[in-house]
């Protein structure tokens, strides 16, 4: 791995997140709908309140200075006030943030490992009936609603056996004695949720990793292996599986940046105060300073993945140029 | 003592049309140092003949009969754990198209390596210097010795694939068409190399191989399959010269001569035969010109038409 390599790649994903600004900024100017009147909301305002209100949040000016302007404070951290909230955009978009990002990496965990961990034995054991059970386990868990399973987990766990907290991320009303106790009462809560994320997500990894696999078995490199000697286990584990890592990372840096946005229905079921539903939320108020910080905060993780998929790609696969 | 001897090999794939019969009643034998050259179109059983011998198939394949003698030990009765133990030592392979018999994403040298820890007590850095000692064998420079196989031209690959067939001095090698794919420079170049390390070590080999002037440059045996049997079978010098199965005959028409009249080469019409259901009598009957009534019929046995030379004809005594 060399720098120039790290630096090209790094350019690159700053090139994309620049366009994607720029895609995101004009895609607000032309939505139907008037920022002014849903801060205003008061249809009787009069003409020179509007005229004052459009010249204080500067509507009166160019799009061409408007966007120069949001560059500008873009650039020193100010992503704007939210409409709705009447807060920083930052402000309101970080705690939310910060819980998305505990559901996410807990279910991703999880759905990693045991996506692996099944598509290994799926693929060693084909057309055995335990391929055949993996294989319907993750067709149907892939195919299955997230807001459905969220609820019958819920009626379930928290309903009839009282285990978990269906709502949340902490108990609310209660003052923690230190940070081993919030730490406990946040995994009670994150518990269902990433669970219920993990196994919509692991079907679709254990699918891949088990194709992967049997492409890479039938390669004259295993019988190789084989012919030297090496024991199954060492056949799988040492050459067969670094060989099948490679697209199982791609999926995991696609699904990573679309799980940041795409939890709501996780998010919603179980009141977790996240991004997708606070994007949902705001694209209901028009919350347009909120949605466009929403979508440039998405973009950025969908970013950041792939470039670490990138760099991944050049530790694991020796052909990759870099 | 043979070193290998094959009586009666079975080798049937358990597939969705039906049990295919890959390799069917074969028997050859091997001499310790000798080369033998098994040929014929593709999927008439020379590589499952060679992956039998390791039992190397892949998961639907099966010996079904017959007898795999190493030394005189049984192969086919053996456990999988006891395979192991002989497998690269006793025998190893070099396989066709040195594009994937390696490894992509692991160093060459470890590839090598890990065949040396496995079968030898030996340090890592005992380990090092031997695979340095089989580069240098093999006429690699040893600066190379921490590449990766992309980082190699073909023919190094296949070199760096024999210096690891050689790594733990088997008695046998199996090369499964090892020059496929190569320029004609680099395979006289591979295959003199293989030809000088063998004589060197004293190591037999088996040659799988469709060129039939690579066989009979290399080897001291052939035997020329088709439909998963053995057509004819016997020293390399009578067979060419005198062949006696028709197929045999046919497929050294489809050589050109550089010296002969330019004219196209004459290709056998017709395909392989389905070996799940197997045409009856002679297998090769359907694509034969000289096919008679009782070739549609019975099956042809093994005759011998000079010593050490057979061919599974009827008429084989006539053609000689």
């Amino acid at each position: 791995m060399n720098s120039e390599y790290l630096l090209r790649k790094i350019f690159h994903s700053a090139i994309t997140l620049f366009i994607v600004l720029i895609i995101n900024y004009f895609l607000f100017r032309i939505m139907p709908g008037d920022p002014v009147s849903m801060i205003m909301r008061n249809p009787n305002a009069n003409p020179s309140m509007l005229a004052q209100v459009k010249s204080l949040y500067g509507f009166d000016k160019p799009q061409l200075v408007q966007f120069a302007v949001y560059l500008r404070e873009l650039v020193k951290g100010n992503f704007g006030m939210s409409f709705f909230y009447r807060q920083p955009v930052i402000d309101v978009i970080g705690s939310r943030l910060f819980a998305t990002l505990v559901l996410a990496f807990a279910a991703e965990i999880v759905a990693i490992f045991l996506g692996i961990l099944l598509g290994k034995i799926a693929a060693v054991r084909r057309g055995e009936p335990v391929d055949a059970a993996i294989l319907g386990f993750s067709l149907v868990t892939y195919a299955m609603p997230t807001f459905w399973l969220g609820i019958v987990f819920i009626a379930f766990f928290c309903v009839h056996l009282g285990l978990f907290p269906t709502v949340g991320m902490y108990t609310s009303g209660v003052t923690f004695a230190g940070f081993a106790d919030k730490a406990v009462d946040l995994a009670k809560h994150l518990f269902l949720p990433a669970v219920t994320l993990a196994v919509v997500i692991v079907g679709g990894y254990s699918m891949i990793m088990r194709s992967s696999l049997l492409d890479v078995l039938s390669e004259d490199y295993i019988t190789t292996a084989r012919a030297k000697g090496l024991s199954r286990r060492d056949v799988i584990n040492r050459h067969a599986v670094p060989n099948a890592r490679l697209p199982i990372i791609t999926i995991i840096a696609i699904n990573l940046g679309f799980m940041i946005a795409g939890a709501l229905q996780v998010e919603t079921v179980f009141s977790w105060p996240g991004i997708g539903r606070l994007m949902y939320e705001a694209l209901k108020a028009r919350d347009y300073p909120l949605l466009q910080g929403i979508f440039l905060i998405v973009s950025f993780c969908v970013i950041l993945a792939n470039f670490a998929a990138d760099i991944m790609y050049g530790y694991l696969d020796p052909r990759i140029r870099y | 003592m043979k070193l290998l001897e094959v009586r009666n090999l079975k080798t049937y794939f358990d597939t969705r049309e039906g049990v295919v019969r890959a390799v069917d009643d074969v028997s050859f034998s091997l001499e310790k140092g000798e080369a033998i050259g098994l040929v014929g179109e593709s999927g008439c059983g020379k590589t499952t003949t060679a992956l039998s011998v390791l039992q190397l198939l892949p998961k639907e394949g099966r010996i079904a009969g017959g007898e795999i003698l190493l030394n005189g030990e049984d192969f086919a009765a053996k456990s999988e754990e006891e395979l192991r133990k002989h497998r690269w030592r006793d025998v190893s392979i070099v396989f066709q198209g040195a594009m994937n018999a390696l490894n992509p994403v692991m160093k060459v040298s470890r590839q090598i390596a890990e065949a040396l820890l496995l079968h030898e007590e030996l340090t890592e850095e005992e380990a090092r210097r031997r695979v340095l000692a089989l580069f240098d064998l093999v006429e690699i420079s040893s600066s190379l010795v921490d590449c990766y196989p992309h980082e190699f031209s073909g023919g190094m690959r296949q070199r760096a694939m024999i210096a690891m067939a050689l790594a733990c001095g088997p008695k046998l090698i199996v090369g499964d068409e090892p020059t496929t794919a190569l320029d004609v420079m680099v395979q006289a170049q591979i295959l003199a190399l293989l030809g000088k390390l063998r004589r060197e070590f004293g190591m037999a080999m088996i040659l799988i191989t469709h060129d039939l002037s690579i066989v009979g440059a290399n080897c001291d045996q052939v035997a020329v399959m088709y439909g998963g049997k053995v057509a004819e079978i016997g020293p390399v010098g009578k067979v060419l010269r005198n062949p006696c199965h028709p197929y045999t005959q046919r497929l050294l028409k489809a050589f050109p001569d550089i010296r002969g009249e330019r004219e196209m080469v004459q290709s056998i019409p017709g395909f392989p035969p389905n070996l799940v259901t197997p045409p009856p009598g002679c297998r090769f009957s359907p694509r034969c010109d000289a096919a008679r009534e009782i070739c549609f019929s019975r099956e042809p046995a093994m005759r011998c038409v000079e010593p050490g030379h057979e061919a599974a004809c009827h008429f084989a005594e006539e053609r000689s």
